[in-house]
C-alpha cells in the first residue's frame, strides 16, 4: 500500500519557512519541501545536513594532482627522457615549474567533472529520469511541504 | 531574503511576480520563432556552410591555401583563435569571478553569456585543429600510449600546456553552465503541452526535483565550481599567451603577456556580451531583466579592462626601448610606422581610446552608443592579436627573410564561417534555451525588484 502523505503547498517562501517553525516546534517532522528556488534558511527548520560534495570536490582534486604528477614523471623522466632545449630531463623536481601549468589544470578538470558527476548521482538527476516533484506548479512559483504520516505516527 | 540599500537602482524593473518570471523567458520558447529568427537562422547558416566549404578544401588540399609563407607562419589562424579564445572569456567571468563577489546584476546576463563562451571557445579549439592540416592525427596532442616508443608528447611545451588549459576550459565550463541549466529546463519541462517538447525538455532536466536537499547541494556546487573555474579563467589566457612570451621572437619576448592578455580577453569579452545582448533583449522582451544599469555595468568592466589594456600597450612600447635591446626596439618602432602601421593605429584606436569614453555617464548608459563601442572593441581586439603575431614574425633578425603577409580567400572564408557556425549555435541557445536564469532571477526578485523596493514596508524589520 502505498504510503499516505500531506502536501501543503504555499505561494510565498516566507510564509512556508514561518509555517514550518511552528510545525516543528509542535514536534511534527516535515519529510520534504519542494520549491522553484533554494530557500535560504530552510534547511536548518527541516532538519537537512549541509552537503558534503565540496570535501568531495577537494579528494577529486587531489585526485587529479596526483595523478598528473605521477604521469608527467613517467612520460619525461622515466620513460622517454629527452633534450628539450637543455631542460633538466633526469630530475622531475629541477623540471617541476614547466609542469605547473598542466599539473592545475589537470586538477581542476578531475575537481570539477568528479564533483559534477557526483552531484548528479547522488541527486539521482541523470538524462531521462521521470521528474520527482509532485506538482509541476512547483518549478514556476510554489512551495510545497511533504509531510509523511509514517513519520508523525506518535501524534493524536 | 536581503535587503539592499534604497539608492541602489531595481535590477528587475516593473511589478513582477515568481510567475511572471517564469512567462517572460518561457514565452519566447512556446512561442512560434519570429520572422526575424528565421531570417537571422538563415544568414548566419549559409554563412555558416560557406565556412564549412573552406574548411573541407582546405583539409583536402593542405594549409598552403593560406596565405602563409616561409617567414610567417602564423597569422589569421593563430589570430582568430586567439580572438575567440579572448572573446570565451567572459561568460565564466560573469558567473564564476562575480558569484564569488555575490554580484547580483550577473543574473541576468550569466546564462547567455556562458552560452557565447562555451560556443567561442569551440570555434577557438577549431583553428589549432584545422591548422593541424591532417586533422585525423588530432589526437596525437594526448598522451596516450603508442607504437613510436611509446614516444610522448612535450610537456615543457607552452603548446600542449594550451591544448590541456583549453580543453579543461572548455569543459568546465559546459558543466558549470549545464548544472544551472537543470532546474529551468525542468520548469519548461513541467510547462510543455506538446508531447515532443515534454519529452525533449524531460530528457534535459533530468528529472529534477526541487527538494531542499537538492538545493543545498546545487549551492555548494555552484560555489565550489565556481571556485575551480576563477583561477581556471585566469590561467587559461595566461597559458595561451606563454605560446608567445616564452619565444624569443622581439615583440613576442614579453613578461607582462599574461595579465595583459587576460584584461584584453575579458575587455573583448564583455564587448561581444553587450553585441548579443543589446540584440536579444529587445528581440525576446527582456528589458525588464537586462535594463540600463546591466549594460552601465558592464560597460564599467570594458572600461577598467581598456585602460589595463592601454597601460600595457604603453609600458610594451616605453620597455621596448628602455631595455636597450636594438631588436625588441625595432619591433615596435615598424609595428607603429611599418608596412602594418594602419593595424596598429586602429587597435589604438579602438582599444585605447573608445573605452575611455565611458568614463562619461551618459555615453555609458546610451545603449546605441553601447552597441557602436562594442563592435569597435570587436574589431580593435582582432587587429591586437593581428598586430602581436603579424608584425612581430614578418620582420624579426634576418632582414633577407623579410615578408608580407596577404591573406587568401580560404583565410578569411575560414575566420568569416567561424562567425556563422557561432551565429547558428548562439541563435538555436536562443531559440530553446532559457536564456535567462529563472531560479537565480527568483532568488533576488525580493530583494532587488522594483515593486518589492518601493513598498512601504521594505526597510521595516521583520
Amino acid at each position: 500500500m502505498a504510503e499516505k502523505v500531506i502536501y501543503v503547498m504555499y505561494d510565498d517562501e516566507e510564509v512556508l519557512k514561518d509555517g514550518a517553525k511552528s510545525l516543528v516546534s509542535k514536534g511534527i517532522k516535515i519529510a520534504e519541501v519542494f520549491s522553484p528556488f533554494p530557500i535560504h534558511g530552510i534547511d536548518p527548520i527541516i532538519g537537512i545536513k549541509n552537503t558534503r560534495l565540496g570535501i568531495m570536490a577537494f579528494l577529486y582534486g587531489l585526485t587529479g594532482l596526483m595523478l598528473a604528477t605521477v604521469g608527467m614523471r613517467f612520460f619525461m623522466v622515466t620513460d622517454w627522457p629527452m633534450n628539450i632545449g637543455g631542460k633538466p630531463n633526469f630530475s622531475y623536481l629541477e623540471n617541476m615549474l614547466a609542469f605547473v601549468p598542466v599539473t592545475f589544470e589537470f586538477t581542476v578538470l578531475c575537481a570539477a567533472h568528479g564533483m559534477a558527476i557526483t552531484y548528479l548521482l547522488a541527486n539521482k538527476t541523470l538524462p531521462g529520469m521521470p521528474a520527482q516533484n509532485p506538482d509541476p506548479r512547483t518549478t514556476d512559483d510554489r512551495f510545497v511541504m511533504e509531510i509523511r504520516i509514517s513519520d508523525n505516527l506518535n501524534l493524536s | 531574503m536581503q535587503k539592499e540599500a534604497a539608492i541602489r537602482e531595481p535590477l528587475i524593473l516593473g511589478h513582477k511576480s515568481y510567475h511572471d518570471v517564469t512567462e517572460d523567458v518561457c514565452r519566447p520558447i512556446e512561442d512560434k520563432a519570429p520572422r526575424m529568427w528565421y531570417i537571422l537562422f538563415g544568414i548566419a547558416l549559409i554563412i555558416a556552410l560557406y565556412g564549412i566549404g573552406c574548411i573541407v578544401y582546405l583539409l583536402g588540399t593542405g594549409i598552403g591555401v593560406w596565405g602563409l609563407n616561409k617567414t610567417i607562419g602564423w597569422a589569421w589562424d593563430i589570430t582568430n583563435f586567439v580572438w575567440w579564445v579572448g572573446i570565451g572569456h567572459a561568460g565564466t567571468l560573469i558567473s564564476a569571478v562575480l558569484l564569488l563577489f555575490r554580484q547580483k546584476w550577473r543574473m541576468a546576463i550569466n546564462r547567455s553569456a556562458e552560452a557565447m563562451t562555451i560556443f567561442a571557445v569551440f570555434m577557438a579549439g577549431l583553428f589549432p585543429l584545422i591548422h593541424m592540416g591532417r586533422l585525423w592525427v588530432g589526437y596525437w596532442v594526448l598522451p596516450l600510449p603508442n607504437q613510436f616508443g611509446s614516444l610522448w608528447v612535450n610537456f615543457n611545451s607552452p603548446l600542449l600546456w594550451d591544448v590541456f588549459a583549453i580543453s579543461t576550459y572548455l569543459s568546465v565550463s559546459l558543466v558549470f553552465w549545464y548544472i544551472g541549466l537543470i532546474p529551468d529546463f525542468a520548469t519548461i519541462r513541467d510547462r510543455a503541452k506538446k508531447p515532443v517538447s515534454k519529452k525533449m525538455y524531460s530528457i534535459l532536466s533530468f528529472g529534477w526535483s526541487g527538494r531542499a536537499k537538492h538545493w543545498n547541494r546545487f549551492e555548494t556546487v555552484s560555489l565550489v565550481l565556481a571556485g575551480l573555474a576563477t583561477p581556471l579563467v585566469f590561467s587559461v589566457h595566461s597559458i595561451v599567451s606563454f605560446d608567445f612570451a616564452t619565444s624569443i621572437v622581439p615583440g613576442w619576448h614579453t613578461t607582462i603577456f599574461p595579465p595583459y592578455f587576460v584584461a584584453g580577453a575579458v575587455f573583448s569579452g564583455f564587448a561581444m556580451v553587450q553585441t548579443l545582448l543589446l540584440v536579444m533583449r529587445k528581440a525576446m522582451g527582456l528589458e525588464a531583466y537586462i535594463h540600463t544599469k546591466h549594460i552601465e555595468y558592464m560597460n564599467i568592466v570594458i572600461m577598467v579592462t581598456g585602460s589595463i589594456v592601454g597601460t600595457a600597450y604603453i609600458t610594451e612600447l616605453f620597455i621596448s626601448w628602455y631595455s636597450g635591446v636594438e631588436y625588441e626596439a625595432y619591433a615596435f618602432l615598424n609595428r607603429a610606422t611599418g608596412p602594418y602601421w594602419w593595424a596598429y593605429w586602429s587597435m589604438m584606436t579602438c582599444n585605447v581610446i573608445s573605452p575611455q569614453l565611458m568614463w562619461i555617464r551618459k555615453l555609458r548608459r546610451s545603449l546605441l552608443f553601447t552597441f557602436f563601442i562594442s563592435i569597435v572593441v570587436n574589431i580593435g581586439m582582432w587587429f591586437e592579436r593581428y598586430v602581436i603575431i603579424v608584425t612581430s614574425i614578418h620582420r624579426d633578425y634576418l632582414p633577407s627573410a623579410w615578408s608580407m603577409h596577404y591573406p587568401s580567400h580560404i583565410d578569411i572564408g575560414v575566420y568569416i564561417g567561424t562567425i556563422g557556425i557561432f551565429f547558428v549555435f548562439f541563435l538555436l541557445f536562443a531559440r530553446y534555451f532559457p536564456v535567462l536564469a529563472l531560479n537565480e532571477i527568483k532568488t533576488i526578485l525580493k530583494g532587488s525588484g522594483q515593486s518589492y523596493k518601493e513598498a512601504p514596508d521594505y526597510h521595516k524589520h521583520h
